[in-house]
Order: C-alpha cells, then sequence, then structure tokens
C-alpha cells in the first residue's frame, strides 16, 4: 500500500508540485499498478543478473571542439525562459545567510 | 481530381513524373481533404505555411531530373520529432512554444529527398498513452468512428494517413504506439528494429526501447520510407549497420510463422478479434505458409515488466524538464520551487503518474525488486523469442485484444489502458522488428472497426515482415 506521504516523498524527489486531491487518486492509481506489476515477483525462471552488452558497442570520438554557428547559438538562448546577454539566466542558488 | 484513397508513394511518383499532376498540385489536394476532414477527428496539432512552397521545390527537381522517389511526398510527422524552426511540443504544454534548434537525422534524410512536411500531429504527451487521449491539445478521434478513440501514442500520425491527409507518416514507438493505433485505423504501421533507425532528435521517453517507424496504407510505402530513413549515425550510438545482425533465415520460398497459441487464448481477447485472426493464418497458410504452434514460456511477463522498465526510463528521462534551459518557466519562491511549479504545472497527469511511478522503482529499498529484475526478465523473455527463431522465421499474434476502444472508456484505470499494449511491448522489450498489417473488421454498432495482425521477425530483418505482409495484403 502507498501512503500519501510515499506520494509526497516521491513527489519530492522528482521535483513535481502536486496538491492535495490528486495526491489521493495518484496513491491508488500508483497501488493498482504496482499489484499488476508485482506479478514479475512470482517468476520461478532462473534468473541471471548479469547486464546484457547486445551487439551494439561504444562509439569513441576524438574530443574537438566543434564550433555552433551565431545563429544556432542565439536559437538555443532564444527557447531559454530567461536570458542575458549570451548567458541563461537563474535565480540566485546560494542563499545569504 | 487525385484520387487520394488508392495513391501509393509509387503511383505518386509516377504521376509527377509523367505530368499528370505536379507536387503543388498533390500538396493542395492534401491540404483541401486536411481542412474537410480534420476537425473532427483532430489529427494535426499544426499545418505548415509553407507546405506549398516545399512543394514547389519538389516541382523543380523533376524539372531539372534531380527527383527520386520520395521527391514531393507528403509526409506528417508526429509532435515528438525536431524539425528545425518548427514548433516540436511533444503534446506537452510544457513545450507548448518550444521551437527545435536542430533538426532529426529522419527528417534531414526525408529533406534530402525532397518529401513535403504538411503539418505535425497529435499523440499522447510525450508520447504516454495508448489512446492520444492524453495529449494537452485536445483527443485525436478514429476516423472510421468517431466516438472511438484513434490508438496511441502516434495517433495522429495514423490518422493522418488514414483518413488520406498524408499519403506517409512517421511517429514513434515505445511500447507499440505505431503499431496499435495503424491496427485500430485500419493502415500498416512498422516499429523497426532497436537502433535501425537513428532516434537523434527524437523526444526520448524510454530509451532502451524507443524507436522511430513510418505508417503508410501498404507494405511497399512503409518499406520504402524505411529504406530512406534507416541506417548508422554517429549521433545516436545505439545505431546498428546492415551487418550487425546476420541473417538465419530458415523458410526457403516462404518464411515459416509460428504463432504463440498459449498466450492468444486470454479472457481478454475479443472473440471477433480471435476469429479474425484465425481467418487470417488460414488465409497465410493458403498463400503456402507454413505455420507451427510456438511456446514462449516467460511472454505473460512482458507488460508488468515493460512498465516497470519503462517507468524507470520516463522518470530519467523527464528530468531535463526544468523551467531553466528551454520550455515553460513558472515561478516559484527560489530556484528549487521554480522546478516544482514548472513541473507541476507543465506535466499532464499521466506523465506526473510515471515519473511517480519510476522514481518509485528505481528508488532504494525496490530497485532489486522492480527494477534489477525486471531487467532481467527482459533477458529471459529475449532468449525465449530468440530460442522460437530457431524453428520460425516470423511470429504472428494479433496487434490488439479488441478493435479501438470508446473516448473516455479507460481514462480512470491505467491497468486497463496499459492492457492495450499486451501484444505489442514484447518486440520493444526484445529490440526486434514488428510489423502490424490490416486484417478485416469488426462491426460494432453498425460501424466497421479496423483489425490488425502483427508479425515480429528476428533482429534486423524487416525485409521478411515485408515480404510476408506484402503476400498478405496481395500487393
Amino acid at each position: 500500500m502507498i501512503t500519501i506521504k510515499e506520494v509526497e516523498k516521491l513527489a519530492e524527489l522528482a521535483r513535481i508540485k502536486i496538491d492535495d486531491s490528486e495526491k489521493q487518486s495518484l496513491s491508488k492509481e500508483i497501488d493498482s499498478i504496482l499489484s499488476y506489476i508485482d506479478q514479475i515477483k512470482e517468476a520461478t525462471v532462473d534468473i541471471d543478473y548479469t547486464p546484457i552488452a547486445g551487439p551494439v558497442h561504444n562509439i569513441f570520438r576524438e574530443d574537438i571542439v566543434s564550433d555552433t554557428s551565431k545563429e544556432d547559438r542565439e536559437r538555443i538562448l532564444n527557447e531559454a525562459p530567461d536570458r542575458e546577454g549570451d548567458f541563461i539566466a537563474v535565480k540566485k542558488i546560494i542563499a545569504q545567510n | 481530381m487525385i484520387d487520394l484513397k488508392t495513391l501509393t508513394i509509387e503511383k505518386a511518383h509516377k504521376a509527377m513524373k509523367d505530368g499528370d499532376f505536379s507536387a503543388v498540385d498533390l500538396a493542395q489536394a492534401y491540404i483541401d481533404n486536411i481542412e474537410k476532414k480534420d476537425k473532427d477527428v483532430h489529427a494535426y496539432l499544426e499545418i505548415y505555411s509553407d507546405v506549398l512552397e516545399q512543394a514547389k521545390e519538389a516541382d523543380q527537381r523533376f524539372k531539372n531530373g534531380s527527383a527520386t522517389l520520395l521527391t514531393g511526398i507528403p509526409v506528417a510527422v508526429k509532435d515528438n520529432i525536431l524539425i528545425k524552426g518548427r514548433i516540436a511540443s511533444s503534446a506537452s504544454k510544457i513545450l507548448e512554444n518550444y521551437h527545435a534548434v536542430y533538426s532529426a537525422t529522419v527528417i534531414e534524410k526525408l529533406k534530402k529527398e525532397g518529401v513535403v512536411f504538411l503539418g505535425r500531429t497529435n499523440m499522447d504527451e510525450f508520447a504516454m498513452g495508448g489512446s492520444t487521449e492524453n495529449s494537452a491539445f485536445g483527443v485525436t478521434k478514429n476516423p472510421h468512428d468517431p466516438s472511438r478513440v484513434a490508438g496511441g501514442s502516434s495517433g495522429g500520425s495514423a490518422v493522418s494517413v488514414a483518413m488520406d491527409g498524408a499519403l506517409v507518416s512517421l511517429g514513434s514507438d515505445t511500447g507499440g504506439s505505431i503499431r496499435q493505433p495503424a491496427s485500430f485505423c485500419g493502415i500498416v504501421g512498422l516499429k523497426p528494429t532497436y537502433g535501425a533507425v537513428s532516434r537523434y532528435g527524437l523526444m526520448a521517453m524510454g530509451s532502451s526501447l524507443d524507436q522511430i517507424g513510418p505508417f503508410g496504407k501498404t507494405v511497399a510505402d512503409v518499406e520504402t520510407v524505411f529504406d530512406i530513413i534507416k541506417g548508422n549515425d554517429a549521433k545516436d550510438g545505439t545505431t546498428i549497420s546492415p551487418s550487425t545482425y546476420e541473417s538465419t533465415r530458415i523458410g526457403k520460398k516462404k518464411p515459416i510463422l509460428g504463432v504463440p497459441w498459449h498466450f492468444l487464448s486470454g479472457d481478454g481477447i475479443d472473440k471477433d478479434v480471435l476469429k479474425n485472426f484465425k481467418e487470417s493464418l488460414e488465409k497465410l497458410k493458403n498463400l503456402g505458409y507454413e505455420i507451427q504452434d510456438i511456446e514462449l514460456p516467460n511472454i505473460s511477463y512482458s507488460l508488468p515488466v515493460y512498465y516497470v522498465i519503462m517507468s524507470a526510463e520516463v522518470s530519467s528521462n523527464m528530468s531535463r524538464f526544468d523551467g531553466v534551459k528551454y520550455g515553460l518557466h513558472v515561478d516559484g519562491r527560489d530556484g528549487i520551487d521554480d522546478y516544482f511549479e514548472t513541473r507541476g504545472a507543465g506535466f499532464g497527469k499521466e506523465v506526473r503518474r510515471r515519473i511517480l511511478l519510476g522514481t518509485y522503482v528505481l528508488s532504494s529499498g525496490y530497485y532489486d525488486a522492480y527494477y534489477n529484475r525486471a531487467n532481467a526478465l527482459r533477458r529471459v523473455i529475449t532468449e525465449d523469442f530468440t530460442h522460437a527463431f530457431e524453428k520460425v522465421d516470423i511470429i504472428v499474434t494479433l496487434t490488439t485484444p479488441a478493435p479501438a476502444f470508446k473516448i473516455g472508456e479507460k481514462t480512470a484505470d491505467p491497468v486497463s489502458m496499459y492492457l492495450e499494449d499486451i501484444f505489442t511491448v514484447t518486440a520493444n522489450l526484445t529490440g526486434m522488428p514488428a510489423i502490424s498489417i490490416p486484417s478485416g473488421y469488426s462491426e460494432i454498432g453498425g460501424k466497421k472497426l479496423p483489425l490488425g495482425i502483427q508479425m515480429t521477425a528476428r533482429h534486423g530483418d524487416e525485409k521478411t515482415l515485408f515480404e510476408a505482409g506484402k503476400d498478405f495484403l496481395g500487393e
């Protein structure tokens, strides 16, 4: 059973504001999803926990600086909710005292 | 008048080459049809204002002899695939006004061929859902019965083709999001092998599951688009090359088919759907296919395994939306409160639900029981499939347990919505290619609702799917 408190904890970890009525419905819905998902605990097959690498391998490249055009940089910066010159502006992170 | 209903890429290409109609005529015919029909189904979120200019460029290529098979072909694109300079919102409030700053590799490839991009199509927000009801901008309706869903998450892309509002379209498939709406709308939809098509420029949902794929009215159209968009891409480290998987086809003349009957006799399967499936197999038999009964011992764990892995990957992929770099920003008390406010206001209900579920299965204390175990079972399921492919070349199942459901029917119960994916998620877990092919209709309340069958092949063996699919549809 997922409690309201646990939903609050998850929302805090996920950085999402959730109002009280939704906390209620989320605890019920997540509960019903988890009880469905819990089937995987019943599987009796031999389980090998080594991760599968697959046929795809890491791709390496030289660490070379590739310049972005001025227009592309402008496009990217213009998508930011707040900018100052060539920087993305954010609120002050370190509080005073 | 151009007959859009029976139009294929090949026919359109020939007509443009012979001068029967121009790319501008063709684009105009689609725009007219969209204007007539889209208000009832809402497949599109935006029709681009420069469609005719694009078509004029295509006509130039026919004049100067540089036209290819896809030049001038009108294409619709799911709203989670980036086209530089155009809005790509993933049907989410958090990206409502986001302009893509670069183009996806699939878009670059299609652009090189000179296709005409008609517009961007509606979807479940961030591709999370199976009905396109989770769009922040309204539901897409099924053209065969507007009281029913189009399927999802690529519902808009499926409907755009089904209503002749595009000749072909692109979608993305994480657990069935191309194949299920293709089945509901009576068209062909392909989820390629994991890594066959570059995802550079596709908004990530479940990174170990996502693939971009085409919709079309015919298998040949889907194959043509797939052949252009596939291929190794340095910008997506998971892409494969043609030699990654070797062909181990068994059936000399025709591929050998396998049917996991033990998985197709459950309670949740519609009677008409099962009857249609048996008729489809009979048809394949008459076409000379050998059909075997096969066992996939752990397939029943696929859906719960999928929901653990997918939600875990969703919770980390969605963390990039912070109200700082791009998209919506809602002001809070301080920097960290901005995140809470922005993400609370910007994400819809299903997205919030999946992020929390993913956070739960990844949290310490539950990680081993859920995420680790699901990954281990994913491997077991994949081995079951690999084992089955020692005897057969294609595994045939239903695409969905029932035809399109009523709008609103499953919104209150997430698990019933998730069960829609029961036959499709396996191809995403195993990474194998799978195609949904229209197989007939089920008549409900005087409306003919399309049905589909799904064929899955070995990694890298889309060719065999196309071969059997064309045979089945008589192409």
